[in-house]
Order: structure tokens, then sequence, then C-alpha cells
């Protein structure tokens, strides 16, 4: 069994750079030009329309919430505010920092920056990590963005879905960055002329905290951080639960996303709230097309993929067994047949990667 | 010593569109704007070695299909991360209907 070690700075990312699995070139299905270019073309109004949705529908439930407070019966509005802005700032912080989501750059700009801030992360910081998490999906060593590393640690798992991991190391990170700059693992993914705006974005983010929190005291009551701040702990869950099945279970240092990402068929509030990031494959493999027509990507190449996981239910019953294993077996993972019409798999590419598979 | 060579028709490349052209152990991109001007760029993204003959070009743009960087196709200018090394641009021109780049 091999010994996974994530660190950025650590054994396993020297190696892969080594042995040519680092910034390797990766498997794509074949899509006519004229048909990707038109998969591809950038559109403002479908964003707009769901931004306005979005913010909109924010605005609603946290009126609410504050009207009904202190009264238990605002309960259900926070609940939807969370969902919201815990969750929805997510899919929308990753559309917008691939610039794809609107056409116009300005609204992807002001969009992935009020998402970064939402969802706990530092704008510049992950724009460049998630480059990396494209150039190296679940390479281990080389991929900032690895959700459940292996062994799988379960408490880290369920305490997940409440943010409280995740919030701690932002505000050890993000205090970190606005006194030192980056650390020096980020500093592998981001180039200096980055630095500087890392520590910018990480002062105005405490900035805000700290003004958020006065207001607090002032006021007496905890009102002003449910509706900033506490949403990314108590509405966390639904990003979670559908970030989760993105990779959970599957292979790690492979070249192809076949056999690492995973597409799953969700309910359409839910797919508004990811931004359709559950065609996961396909985003994947062609990040270049926008969130709205990834649907009809997927008709295109879905006979080259592995059948489309039927519901989320499905995709845990799939995953929560591989994670038991993984806690013992660091080299299992499952591997999902190819239907006939597909190109199989490049072991040529991996087979060195790849270890123990059923 | 820059020579001109023939990189294709012009009727070759769709008005806001791109093609990859090799050459001389290089690869170039050469471009048709939607005006129905000619460009022509390295073919590969400075970020990482990735074509951009599979990228999507937006009026003057090329977008690079790896990580979403653009660059400004007639000046090779990066303008959006992560981008941050400008593209080497090669001077085009047009006779009897063929594109013929400056190599
Ligand atoms: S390889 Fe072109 S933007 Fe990263």
């Amino acid at each position: 069994m091999t010994h996974r070690n994530y660190d950025l700075l650590g054994e396993d990312g020297r190696r892969a750079v080594e042995t040519g699995l680092a910034t390797a070139e990766w498997y794509h299905s074949d899509v006519p030009r004229a048909v990707m270019k038109d998969l591809m073309k950038r559109s403002d109004a479908p964003a707009i329309r769901d931004t306005v949705i979005f913010y909109g529908a924010m605005i609603l439930f946290a009126g609410l919430g504050i009207w009904l407070w202190p009264s238990w019966w605002s309960a259900p509005f926070w609940l939807a505010y969370g969902v919201l802005y815990g969750s929805g700032s997510d899919s929308r912080w990753h559309e917008c920092g691939h610039g794809t989501a609107f056409k116009t750059g300005w609204m992807n700009d002001l969009v992935f920056e009020i998402a970064s801030f939402m969802i706990m992360r530092n704008s510049s910081t992950w724009r460049w990590s998630h480059a990396r998490h494209h150039t190296d999906t679940y390479i281990v060593g080389r991929d900032p963005e690895i959700a459940v590393m292996r062994p799988t640690q379960m408490f880290k798992i369920l305490l997940a879905f409440v943010g409280v991991l995740d919030v701690w190391a932002y505000f050890k990170g993000t205090i970190y960055n606005a006194v030192y700059g980056p650390t020096e693992a980020e500093k592998t993914f981001i180039p200096a002329s980055g630095w500087a705006k890392v520590t910018y974005v990480a002062r105005i983010s405490l900035a805000i905290y700290a003004a958020t929190i006065l207001l607090a005291v002032w006021m007496g009551s905890i009102l002003p951080l449910m509706v900033i701040g506490l949403p990314r702990i108590y509405g966390s869950w639904h990003m979670v639960l559908t970030g989760l099945f993105q990779h959970g279970g599957l292979a790690d240092n492979v070249l192809d996303h076949r056999l690492n990402s995973r597409t799953v068929y969700i309910n359409p509030i839910s797919r508004f709230i990811y931004w359709n990031m559950n065609y996961h494959i396909e985003h994947h493999m062609f990040p270049m097309v926008p969130y709205h027509a990834l649907p009809r990507l997927h008709e295109v190449i879905k006979a080259d993929l592995p059948a489309p996981t039927p519901s989320m239910w499905a995709a845990y019953k799939e995953i929560w067994p591989a994670w038991i294993r993984q806690m013992r077996d660091e080299d299992y993972f499952i591997k999902r047949a190819l239907p006939a019409t597909a190109r199989p798999y490049r072991e040529d590419l991996h087979t060195a990667a790849l270890g123990a598979a059923e | 010593m820059p020579q001109w060579t023939l990189a294709c028709k012009t009727t070759d490349i769709d008005a806001e569109d791109l093609i990859r052209f090799d050459h001389g152990g290089a690869t170039y991109a050469i471009y048709h704007s939607p005006d129905g001007k000619f460009y022509a760029t390295a073919g590969r993204c400075t970020h990482e070695d990735v074509h951009l003959s599979d990228g999507l070009v937006m009026d003057y743009v090329i977008e690079c299909p790896k990580h979403n960087g653009q660059f400004d196709y007639r000046t090779g200018e990066a303008k959006r991360a992560p981008v941050c090394i400008n593209l080497k641009t090669y001077p085009v021109k047009v006779e009897g209907g063929q594109v013929f780049i400056e190599v």
C-alpha cells in the first residue's frame, strides 16, 4: 500500500513533477470544432437572470429573517438564506472564477469577489489554486483542492457539513495572509505578481468581519452575524453534499477525468444552487463551456463517459463503502465501467499510477 | 533570418476563429478577426504548455482552453489571469487569398 503525502511541498508532489504526472496532457472526448465553438459561446443573459434571482432571494429571505427575529418563525428563512450564502456562493465563485458565467468580464469579476468573500476564500489565492486543480486534478501533492484525502478521516467529512474546519482554517490563513502574505505552500501555485493582492484581500475581509462583530457587540445580538459570516456554517451543507460526490471514492494520480470525476443527475433546485456543476466530468474536460451549456455538452459526449450516476443517493451509496475501505486501504478506488461506445481508458497514461481497482 | 511562410488559405479559418499551424518544429496560431483581418501568435499558452487552437476567439481575444486565461491576439498582451506573460506575435500578410506569416 502506498502512503500518500498531500503536502504541496512534499515527496509525492516532487515525484509527480519528476515522472511527468504533473502538468501532463489529459484525455479529451472528441467533439467537432463547430459544435464545441457553439457550446463555448458566452452570453450574459442566463447569468444575469440567475444572479438577480440568487441575490433577490437572499435579500428577501434575510429581510424576512430579520423581521421575524428573534422568533423561531424566522428559522426557515435563515435556513434558505444560509444555503444560498454558504453553498450557492461556492458555485458562483467557481463559475465566475473561470470567467465563463457572464460574457462581460467585469460582471464575472464582481460576482467572483462577492462570492469569494461569502464562501470564505481569498479571491486571489483561490483563483490560482483552482487553476492548479484543473492542471493536476487529484494528483497527490499537486492538487490543493482534494476534498477527501486518504486514509479517509470520517470526522472531517462530517464536520465539513457545518463548515467548522473550513471557517477555522480560513481565519487562521487570513490572519497569516494579512500579516505576512501567502504561505510557502501557497507560493507554489501563486506567481509573485499575485502575492500583494492576497494580502490586500485578506485585510479587507478581516476589516468587514471586525465591523460585523463590533456591530453585533454594540447591538447585543448575533443578528449581524446571522447575515454575514455564520451562514458559512449553518448553510454550507449543500455545498458539501454536492461537492463531495465530484471526485469521492474515485481514482487519484490518473490523467483521464472519466476515472477521477463523477457526473450525477440531481434535482432542479440543487442544480440552480450548484450551477450545473453536477456535470463534473464534462466541466473538467472542457472548462471553457459555461454552466448553462453543460447539459448540452453532456448529451454530446455521454457515449464516451461512464454512465451518469442517477441521483445523489446513488452517488453516496457508491461512495460511502469506498470511503470506509479507503480508511484502511489507501490504494483502493472505484473504477467505473465505460459503455461500449466509449474510447477505452488510457491505461498507458497512468498504469504505473493505478492501484488495485474493483 | 525571418521568412514569409505560407500558413493557410484565407478560407481555412472562419471569421472570429483560429487554426493551428505547425512549421519548423514550432507551433503557431493563426487568427481571423471579426473585421476580416488575419493575425498570428505563438501556438501555445504562456501559462502552461497548451495549444491555443482549441480555445475560443471572442472579438480580439483568444481564451485558452485550459484555465480560461486570455490574450489580445493582435498585440499578444496577457489580459486575464492565470496568464501573466504576453504571447509572442508574428507579422502577417495576405496575398491572393493566402495567409503568410513571417517566422
Ligand atoms: S494553460 Fe493557458 S491559461 Fe493555463
